[in-house]
């Protein structure tokens, strides 16, 4: 065994990879429990290409097919309607994870110096996967898929001059049509699973190479030699690690004990994940949409278009703007904002818990203000919620001005050499 | 784990908005495990939905297996135009047709309750009243100017809407009091009710066929998990002891 | 000072098991129910691969009407998304079935490819109708009908069987494959039977 381990490693370094990666990683010991969604989106991300291979078996990619083929999916293959299920829920469970693997980010700073490129390829799985979720969403083909669709895609014709023209090319058509669903498809099954994963990849490097963030913000590695041994780890970390700095006692190896803790909370999401699956699948309406139950028709607009619940609080602040073209700038102004984030905050102390009140009270509005436009955006337009959403979108946006203002001479509190025990 | 059910919790008022109509639904308490109200609802469903109304993507065996219909049975009382058991529950009307007829083509019903829910439909088939200004002689008050006719009025007998005068801020309204068939129908009103309920039933039974089976597994999956996280967060507080 | 190569569970007081048991009955405990929870998620991914309701309902059983095929013609129909020959044997051919057993391979079916109701010379429930799965043994080609002495140009002295085009292999009018060819055995006959006199049911057995 050892003889064949020794032929592996002289050709592909998989023993050092995986100590270095995942064994021998150094992880603060501090880390809690908002440390786990990152696990668990890479746990959703295998199962939503596990099924979604299994449902391309089946699926078929056209205007005329797309709807039955769901519904034979779902009633004439044996557990078609499980893989189904795992795939539509785990759009859903995807974007929690993600959203609280974000906030995380934002709470304890994990986006500020070193950390920005980290940050950065986040972002774009962040954008890779909005993609990935609204083409998925057209694939079944029925009211919401299309009428989503158009409305999305219509985004588009609000650029000046070309947009259009960009519509029909996106389209394929003068209409959404079994021309766009078929592109989708492609996109949607290969294009961006790849993009994904790939970004994926270079989020993970990126993270390896800075290290993690932890509650506290407190760096873990020091520079070489300012530590005592007593000061040091006891654990076995990988020498990349090692050679380069001290690493202080406040560590603990990736491997077990980060993953023992990720396999905790992978059995609590499971927990929720399977209510929702088995009993719930349609989550009143949040997850699968009741008008999308009923066949795609050109025809025949639904009473009310909504978006997937992941995606209204940015369609809240499309709707807030009374011009189309500001509204779509708005929208994307919104998600740039986020991508711009190590560079809007401009303080040097990561973790709130060290912050001004101020930030805290900023971040805590900003989450709300976040759920409320979801909430705006999602539910059928009355007249108070116009003002509201207005008022909303000002105060989305104005986290990131009053975050840029007050974070250059933050009053801080001190922070500590080392992770407190 | 405080924030993420702030954050469901902050999700769930959006959910009341669900249907858009004007008169209040009244709650269809049906039951998937009834298994004769199925088998009746199926019926009532073959006489009188299946004359214009498809269920394309459910063939007749599985509504035979999956309500206990012996197949000879099911091909004797429930299936009249010949097809065989594997087929799928189709209208012998030419769809097309019936588009120019009705102004729309009638919807597919197999998945109905997922679109409008059971609820709207329970109080949708009860709530036909009369109306000679519409093209069928009918109106309903959850679906106003329907392109349908009443095609349950043989079992319903003809039904009547009432008006009451009511004072409302010192003035009088006229105000909706309710529907009432004339008695001439095969049933009366607690039994089509029931009629309706196991209609419902069938048609949330047809939109989702796998729902027992679904929860049957979903039920075992639970306890699974929570064994297996019995077992992982001893594993973990094991190796973890004394850390932190 | 490079690599802090100590073991860690000796190294860090803290971080000593009180119980090596207990971690080890853990450890195994977890990896199981883990395990068994993976073959359990893999279950569905499986039973997909099934035949659909749809292939099953291709897949029925199909009912063919025999009362129209004159004697000595050959029908064939689809079942399973394979063609199935239906042949009235005359009194003649029937007769002549015996006079070419030297040259079979597997003269009396001891190969099973055939429901057991079929294991006879005529290979057949009735000895007027053949019903056989039109697929050569050999690759899955169709052979073709030969009759009115066309086949004896393949096999000396027999005037009707089937001929595959594809590698020449040959088979009797009981479907039974004659000696150096590629074919390796019989053609199969699928499972049937007779509803009533005119009425054949491909598919399944009495």
């Amino acid at each position: 065994m050892n003889g064949f381990m020794n032929w592996i490693e002289q050709r592909i370094p998989l023993t050092r990879v995986a100590n270095m990666h995942a064994i021998q990683y150094p992880a603060p010991i501090n880390m809690n429990f908002w440390y786990v969604f990152g696990f668990l989106s890479t746990i959703v991300l295998v199962n939503q290409i596990l099924t979604g291979v299994w449902l391309t078996m089946n699926f078929v990619p056209s205007a005329e097919g797309a709807f039955a083929s769901v519904e034979y999916i779902m009633r004439e293959i044996d557990y078609g309607w499980l893989i189904r299920y795992m795939h539509s829920t785990g759009a859903s469970a995807f974007f929690i994870v993600v959203y609280l693997h974000m906030f995380r980010g934002m709470i304890y700073g994990s986006y500020q110096k070193p950390r920005e490129l980290l940050w950065v390829f986040g972002m774009l799985i962040y954008l890779a996967l909005m993609a990935e979720a609204f083409m998925g969403y057209v694939l079944p083909w029925g009211q919401m898929s299309y009428w989503g669709a158009q409305v999305i895609v219509s985004l588009f014709g609000a650029i000046p001059v070309i947009g259009p023209d960009l519509v029909v090319w996106i389209q394929g058509d003068y209409v959404i049509s079994g021309a766009t669903l078929n592109r989708f498809f492609a996109l949607h099954v290969i294009a961006l699973p790849l993009v994904i994963v790939i970004l994926v990849f270079l989020h993970i490097i990126a993270l390896h190479e800075v290290g993690s963030n932890n509650p506290d913000g407190v760096a873990i590695k020091h520079k070489k030699g300012s530590l005592s041994e007593d000061d040091k780890t006891k654990f076995e970390i990988h020498e990349y690690y090692t050679s380069k700095y001290d690493i202080a006692d406040d560590v603990v190896p990736f491997f077990p004990h980060i993953v023992l803790k990720d396999l905790v909370a992978f059995t609590v999401f499971l927990a929720g994940f399977c209510y929702v699956l088995f009993f719930a699948p349609e989550m009143g309406g949040k997850f699968l949409e009741h008008p999308n139950f009923e066949i795609a028709n050109p025809l025949k607009t639904p009473e009310h278009i909504f978006p997937v619940w992941y995606f209204t609080p940015f369609y809240a602040i499309l709707k807030a703007v009374p011009d189309k073209l500001f509204g779509v700038l708005a929208m994307f102004g919104a998600i740039a904002a986020l991508f711009a984030l190590p560079w809007i905050d401009r303080g040097n102390v990561r973790s709130w818990r060290y912050r001004s009140g101020l930030h805290k009270y900023n971040i805590l509005v900003f989450a709300v203000v976040f759920i409320f436009l979801g909430y705006l955006g999602g539910t059928p337009q009355e007249n108070w919620k116009i003002v509201a959403s207005q008022i909303a979108t000002v105060m989305y946006f104005g986290f990131f001005g009053l975050l840029f203002i007050y974070s250059k001479n933050e009053k801080t509190k001190p922070v500590p050499a080392r992770i407190p025990k | 784990m405080k924030n993420l059910v702030l954050a469901l919790a902050l999700l769930v008022p959006s959910l009341a908005f669900a249907a858009g109509s004007s008169v209040p639904l009244d709650k269809a308490n049906f039951d998937l495990t009834d298994k004769a109200s199925l088998q009746r609802g199926a019926r009532i469903f073959m006489n009188y939905c299946l004359g214009c109304h498809q269920q394309q993507y459910q063939r007749y065996s599985r509504t035979f297996e999956d309500l206990d219909i012996p197949a000879d049975i099911g091909q004797e009382y429930l299936q009249f135009t010949g097809e065989k058991v594997t087929d799928y529950i189709t209208s012998p009307m030419p769809q097309e047709a019936a588009a120019t007829w009705f102004g729309a083509p009638p919807p597919d019903l197999t998945l109905v309750a997922r679109v409008r829910g059971a609820d709207w439909l329970y109080t949708y088939l009860r709530t036909f009243y009369v109306d000679p200004s519409k093209t069928f002689g009918v109106n309903n008050l959850v679906f106003p100017n329907v392109g349908m006719p009443h095609v349950l009025e043989e079992l319903q007998g003809t039904p009547r809407i009432y008006h009451e005068e009511a004072l409302v801020d010192g003035e009088t309204v006229k105000r909706y009091a309710g529907i009432k068939a004339d008695g001439n129908g095969v049933m009366n009103t607690e039994e089509y009710d029931q009629a309706i309920l196991d209609l419902v039933n069938y048609l949330e039974y047809t939109g989702e066929p796998t729902r027992l089976q679904s929860e049957a597994i979903g039920r075992g999956a639970l306890i699974f998990v929570l064994i297996f996280f019995i077992f992982a967060y001893l594993l973990k507080k094991e190796y973890w002891r004394g850390l932190k | 000072m490079s690599n802090v190569s100590v073991d860690a569970n000796k190294a860090s007081p803290e971080a000593q098991p009180e119980n090596n048991n207990r971690r080890k009955f853990l450890t195994v405990a977890t990896s199981v129910i883990g395990g068994v929870g993976a073959v359990a998620a893999a279950v569905p991914f499986v039973a997909s691969w099934n035949p659909s309701a749809k292939a099953k309902a291709a897949g029925a059983d199909v009912e063919v009407d025999i009362s129209g095929i004159a004697p000595g013609q050959l029908i064939r129909v689809m079942w399973r998304s394979k063609p199935v020959w239906v042949v009235r044997r005359t009194p003649e051919l029937l007769a002549s079935l015996s006079n070419h057993e030297d040259q079979l391979r597997d003269p009396n079916s001891d190969v099973e490819q055939q429901p057991a109701f079929a294991k006879n010379q005529y290979r057949s429930l009735k000895e007027e109708y053949l019903v056989l799965v039109g697929i050569c043994t050999h690759l899955g080609c169709s052979p073709q009908h030969l009759n009115e002495g066309a086949f004896a140009q393949y096999a000396e002295g027999v005037s009707e069987g089937f001929f595959c085009p594809c590698h020449g292999s040959k088979f009797d009018m009981a479907g039974r494959v004659f000696q150096n060819v590629p074919a390796p055995s019989n053609l199969v006959v699928p499972p049937y039977q007779f509803l009533d006199d005119t009425t054949l049911l491909i598919g399944s057995e009495a």
